[in-house]
Formats: structure tokens, C-alpha cells, sequence
């Protein structure tokens, strides 16, 4: 029997682990060691490996950035920890003006081994300030590594990975995701950057889902299924560096590619990830392409709006209707209350 | 004066309550932070306001809204994502604003509206009105860079500001103890050269009497900025609509002294049994309108998505 874990219990684990093996792993952020430990997250790591190795912080965003890469100048391995990715705006300057450029602007003298984990919100009202994916910013600046992932499996894999890597990673959690179960194995592992995975096989389709939006697009294949269209659905896992290679293979067999993305359209992954295929397949293979994530406005609250404000099972179906038949003839699939939550169970 | 405190601080714990009877209905689909126990901070501060007078909040902004004169029925419609709400919807619990009274918005990020709260004071006095700001803020935005970025510049530009720090001894659950070495708040202010003071009991008189001089002193342009720490009392969890002393962080205890210290009570014994019911009835009354104009209200159409992004 495989051993099933939820993806909070698979970071715990992943995190537990590397602080087990290695000493120089720290633990901190905003709440880490209060009741809640971020969804459970870090439960229990202050009390295994102490207050020195594992706390929390006052709300100092900026300050605590800055600290990490001080910390790791020092040979520490930090891992800090946002409820919100939306708290990172306050991170930025370190982020990007210092973690970022050290090791190229000291002439690889130095590296800044940090992980920074950060969360999506969605739903109940989460509004304009925490429902943010944002990771787009982070994939605009060379070196800085991002990963988003979308099951238990990779969670831990790419913690584990992202915690020895010699370079900031920024590791892009979801609040939903949170909730999914899925197998784990016990013994470590890691994924390695820039390695995509085709998660359902199919000829007609691509639908390539970050973070989240992978959910919904294995969602969307079981509508288009219905209607016989075979859609192939790709997690790209990491986002700096992708795996353009497993998605253009996709496409060039497709021929059709829907990027559904966590976040904003415009300068975002999605128009990164359709500006590489075409490039690669140009000349090449004849691609129609559609782009979808959340609509061009701030979250609103509000249930209604908010339901339109995201691309999901249905709306993806339906899109993908269209760029395989070449038709706008406004199919929405009814929905499915067996579509309502899906338990991903990845071929892997 | 003491009615209408009474009023006021009734109004805000009464409302409030009504959302933590609502809520487990899911017709809020919002976080709400309730400010139940923290009431005088507000009230007293508001109270010494003028309706010109503008306020920042945190997204703990049920109470200073109200206080200030924010719009009820609007506030409700918002909290269950209206079009009708006080921002059609769009802001929910943690953004209330009303402009027309002098509500400037709140935001969802730690320590965000201290800053916009110097920059409009900073308007206020080129354009020589004799107008003044008010920022709330948790003890939990003393951590914050901007916290002290801000105050320098209020000191330095003497501005018409009246800082209000809600010192409710919590970050979330985790104790000022454990994210400040010395936990002198008024410390921090006067070492920017700020006067500062302040309130331990929760007094809401003793406030209102602090901020109404602070204020004077303002309108005059003979000093400012002032900065008030005014400890007080969460009596709900952090978020949402319940109590949340089983979690361990804080004790029942704690808070016992606070409970009997309980402003709304203190004031309900100060009025007169007649004219007490009287105005419970009329806020009970128009806290139910408030509600019915929530429920009954059409949520935003479809294409409201797309408008307020820019203008036009
Ligand atoms: C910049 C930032 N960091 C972290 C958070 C998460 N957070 C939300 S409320 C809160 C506690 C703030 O405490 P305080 O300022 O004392 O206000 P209170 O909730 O007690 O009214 C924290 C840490 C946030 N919203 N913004
Ligand atoms: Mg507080």
C-alpha cells in the first residue's frame, strides 16, 4: 500500500527531514511556532529542534529577508516562511535586489541558499490582499529559482530539493492545495528544477495548469472526455527554470495549447510559457494557443465575481472545445457534482 | 456626551455580535476580525473628531467605520458581498470605506495605511485646512519598517496626525513579549521626537479627552504630530466569529479584568434605565434594517467584474 499524506503533512515531513540531516537547516517567519504553525506546516518542529533552529518573527518582511541572506552568507540553509504571498511585496528589495544578484555580482564568490515559502489565498472573501499569485515577478529575475507545487508528492520532493539547492528558490504554496492528499513516500527525495510532468496523456490538447489551476485542468479533461476530446495535461512543477521541452513536445503533437495559469495573463507565466513554444515550434508545426488565468481586476470578494474572476473545469473545458474544433459556438459543460473536488492521483 | 459614547460603543459591540450569530449561516463570505472588547478605542477617539476629520484603519474595520460615521446599512451589504456594500462588494470585511465620512479605507497588509495616513496629512497642511488624520493601527505594525519610516516623517513635517496604536498585546496569537525586546510602545514614538502617551485602563473618556486636546493642538498648528498607545482587549479569535482560549496562546484569566472593565457596560450603568432602552431600541432597530437591506440586496451583476479597475 502506498502511504497517503496531505500536502501540509508532506511539507512537514520534507521540512523535518532536511532539519534531521542538516544542521545548518533553520526554520523561521511570521507565526511559525504559534498554534496554528502555518496550517501545521512547521507543528512540531520548534519542539524537536529548538527555539534557536525554529521561530518565529516579529513583522519585519524586509528585515527577516535581508536577515536570511545574511544568514545564509554564514552557511545557514533559511527557509522563511509568508501566510500570504502577498506579503512578499514588502520582501522585495531583498528579494530581488540582493538575494537575487549576489552570487553574479560577487563574481560567484558567495551563494544565497534560502527558501522562501509563500501561499496563495483563495476564496472566502480573500480579496484584493490575499489571493495574489504573483510568482510571475519573481520568474522576470535571473537567479531566482520558482516552483509551484500542485500535489503531496512534489511538495516534498521540491522542498527537499529546494532546501540544498544552492540558490534562493522561491517555493509557491496554495492555500487549496493545502487540503489534498496524496501517496508520499517515506524515505527522501527530490525534484529536480526545470523538470515537468505530463500528468494525463492525450492527442488533442494540451493544458498546461500552474499551481492550483493544475486541478482544475485535470478537471476539465474529464468534461472534455465526455465529448471525446483527449486533452494531455502538463504540470510544469517549476516555473524558473521550465521544462519548455516537455511542452513543446506536447504541443507539436497537439498542436493545440491552453496555458491556464494561477495568476494574471499579461507578463505572466503563461505568456511566458506561449512565447517559448511558439518560438520553438515556429516553421514548424502549425499552434493555436489560448491563454487563461484570472480576469485583468482585483479579486473581488464577493462569491459572484469572484466565481468569474477564476478559470476553472468548466470554463477550461470549454476553451479548449474551441481551439480543437476552431469553433466559438459557447459549449459549457454542465457541471458535475462528481467534478466538484478531484483527489489528484498522479501517474507517477 | 455620555449617551452618545453609549450609543456609539452599543452600536459597535451590537453589531458586531450580529455578525458572529450571522456567520456560521455563510451568508458572510468574508474574514471578519471583530473588535468586540476593543470598542473604546475607537469611540473615544471618533468622539473627539470632526466629520472633515478623515481616519486609516486596519482590516479590523468594523469599529472605527462605525465610529466615525461610516454608513451601517453599506457596511452590512458589504460583508455579504452586496452591490450595495459600502465598495459594491468589491472590498469586503477587511477594506470598509466611506469617503463621504471621512473613512479613507483599510487595508489587509500590516502597517500599510500608517503611511497613507502621513501623506494625507501631509496634503492637509499644504493645503493649509485645518483638518486632521487619524491612523489606527495593532501593536503588531510597531514591528513594521513603515511604522517607524512614517513616524520620522510626521515628526519631521510636524503633521496634523494623530497616531492611535491599539495595543491588544497580539500579533495573531503571538505576544508583543516575544517580538520586542523592550515593550515600551510610547518609547519608539518619542524617539522620534513625537509626543506620546499611554492609555492603560481602556478608558474611553480618558481617550476621547487625550485626542480632543491632541486635536486642538493640531488645528492650531502649535504642535504635532501625537502618538497614543491605548491598551485594550480582543475578546473573539483573531479572525472570525467565535472565542479562541482553548488554543492555549492566552488565558481566560488574561482577559477577566478586561471583561469587568468592559466600557460598554461601564456606560450602560452610567445612563438612565429610561433613556438606556431607549436608544438600545433604536440601534436594535436599525442594526435589523441594516441586516434586512444586506439580505434583501441583489449581489453585483457580471459585469461589474470589469468596472472601477482604472477609470472609465
Ligand atoms: C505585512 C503583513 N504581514 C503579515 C500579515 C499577517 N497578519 C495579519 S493580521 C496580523 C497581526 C497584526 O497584529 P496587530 O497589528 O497587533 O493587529 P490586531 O490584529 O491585533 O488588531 C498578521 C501578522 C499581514 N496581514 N501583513
Ligand atoms: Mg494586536
Amino acid at each position: 500500500m502506498e502511504r497517503v499524506l496531505s500536502y501540509i503533512d508532506a511539507i512537514r515531513e520534507a521540512t523535518d527531514q532536511e532539519m534531521q540531516r542538516d544542521l545548518s537547516v533553520v526554520v523561521f517567519g511570521l507565526d511559525v511556532d504559534d498554534p496554528k504553525a502555518i496550517q501545521g506546516t512547521t507543528r512540531g518542529l520548534m519542539e524537536k529542534y529548538g527555539r534557536e533552529r525554529v521561530f518565529g518573527t516579529p513583522l519585519s518582511e524586509d528585515a527577516m529577508t535581508g536577515a536570511a541572506v545574511g544568514m545564509a552568507l554564514a552557511g545557514l540553509r533559511p527557509i522563511h516562511i509568508h501566510i500570504r504571498m502577498d506579503f512578499l511585496m514588502l520582501a522585495m528589495n531583498q528579494l530581488v535586489n540582493v538575494a537575487a544578484k549576489s552570487r553574479y555580482m560577487y563574481g560567484g564568490q558567495v551563494r544565497i541558499p534560502i527558501v522562501v515559502r509563500s501561499m496563495i489565498g483563495k476564496s472566502w472573501g480573500q480579496g484584493a490582499q490575499h489571493s495574489q499569485g504573483l510568482y510571475s515577478f519573481f520568474m522576470h529575475v535571473p537567479g531566482l529559482k520558482v516552483v509551484a507545487p500542485a500535489t503531496p508528492y512534489d511538495a516534498k520532493g521540491c522542498l527537499i530539493h529546494a532546501i540544498r539547492d544552492n540558490d534562493p528558490v522561491m517555493y509557491i504554496e496554495h492555500r487549496i492545495l493545502h487540503f489534498q492528499k496524496g501517496p508520499v513516500p517515506e524515505s527522501s527525495y527530490t525534484m529536480s528544477p526545470g523538470k515537468a510532468r505530463v500528468t494525463v496523456k492525450g492527442r488533442d490538447v494540451t493544458l498546461v495548469g500552474i499551481s492550483y489551476m493544475h486541478s482544475e485542468c485535470l478537471r476539465a479533461c474529464r468534461y472534455l472526455e465526455s465529448i471525446g476530446i483527449q486533452a494531455e495535461v502538463i504540470d510544469p512543477i517549476w516555473l524558473s527554470p521550465l521544462d519548455i521541452d516537455t511542452i513543446a513536445a506536447s504541443v507539436h503533437k497537439t498542436g493545440r495549447l491552453c496555458i491556464v495559469d494561477n495568476g494574471w495573463t499579461t507578463c505572466g507565466a503563461s505568456a511566458e510559457i506561449a512565447a517559448l513554444v511558439t518560438e520553438r515550434l515556429q516553421g514548424v508545426k502549425d499552434v493555436r494557443v489560448r491563454r487563461m488565468g484570472f480576469a485583468p481586476v482585483t479579486c473581488p470578494p464577493t462569491p459572484l465575481l469572484e466565481d468569474l474572476y477564476y478559470p476553472n473545469g468548466r470554463t477550461i473545458a470549454s476553451a479548449a472545445h474551441d481551439l480543437v474544433t476552431g469553433t466559438h459556438n459557447g459549449w459549457l459543460p454542465d457541471e458535475r457534482l462528481d467534478l466538484q473536488e478531484i483527489e489528484f492521483r498522479g501517474p507517477f | 456626551m455620555n449617551e452618545r459614547v453609549y450609543r456609539s460603543l452599543y452600536r459597535i459591540r451590537r453589531v458586531e455580535e450580529e455578525i458572529a450569530r450571522i456567520y456560521p449561516s455563510d451568508k458572510i463570505k468574508s474574514p471578519v476580525h471583530l473588535s468586540i472588547g476593543q470598542e473604546a478605542v475607537s469611540v473615544g477617539v471618533c468622539e473627539a473628531l470632526r466629520p472633515e476629520d478623515v481616519v486609516f484603519g486596519t482590516y479590523r474595520s468594523h469599529a472605527f467605520y462605525l465610529a466615525k460615521g461610516g454608513d451601517l446599512k453599506k457596511m452590512m451589504a458589504e460583508l455579504y458581498g452586496k452591490a450595495t456594500g459600502c465598495a459594491k462588494g468589491k472590498g469586503g470585511s477587511m477594506h470598509l470605506v466611506d469617503t463621504a465620512h471621512g473613512v479613507m479605507g483599510a487595508s489587509a497588509v500590516v502597517g500599510t495605511t500608517i503611511a497613507n495616513a502621513i501623506g494625507y496629512a501631509y496634503a492637509l497642511k499644504l493645503q493649509r485646512k485645518d483638518s486632521l488624520v487619524v491612523s489606527f493601527f495593532g501593536d503588531g505594525a510597531t514591528d513594521e519598517g513603515v511604522f517607524h519610516e512614517s513616524l520620522n516623517f510626521a515628526a519631521l513635517k510636524s503633521l496634523p496626525v494623530v497616531f492611535i496604536c491599539e495595543n491588544n498585546f497580539y500579533a495573531i496569537h503571538t505576544s508583543l513579549m516575544y517580538r520586542h525586546k523592550s515593550t515600551d510602545i510610547c518609547a519608539l514614538a518619542r524617539a522620534h521626537g513625537i509626543t506620546a502617551e499611554r492609555v492603560e485602563d481602556g478608558d474611553v473618556l480618558a481617550i476621547h479627552e487625550h485626542v480632543t486636546r491632541a486635536a486642538k493642538a493640531l488645528r492650531d498648528g502649535s504642535s504635532g504630530p501625537f502618538f497614543f498607545e491605548c491598551l485594550t482587549y480582543r475578546l473573539m479569535e483573531h479572525v472570525g466569529s467565535n472565542e479562541d482560549f482553548h488554543l492555549g496562546y492566552r488565558t481566560r484569566q488574561e482577559a477577566e479584568p478586561w471583561i469587568r472593565n468592559d466600557q460598554v457596560k461601564r456606560f450602560a450603568s452610567m445612563i438612565d434605565g429610561e433613556r438606556r432602552r431607549r436608544i438600545e431600541a433604536e440601534v436594535e432597530a436599525e442594526i435589523q434594517a441594516a441586516v434586512a437591506f444586506a439580505e434583501e440586496s441583489p449581489f453585483p451583476e457580471g459585469e461589474e467584474l470589469f468596472t472601477d479597475v482604472v477609470e472609465g
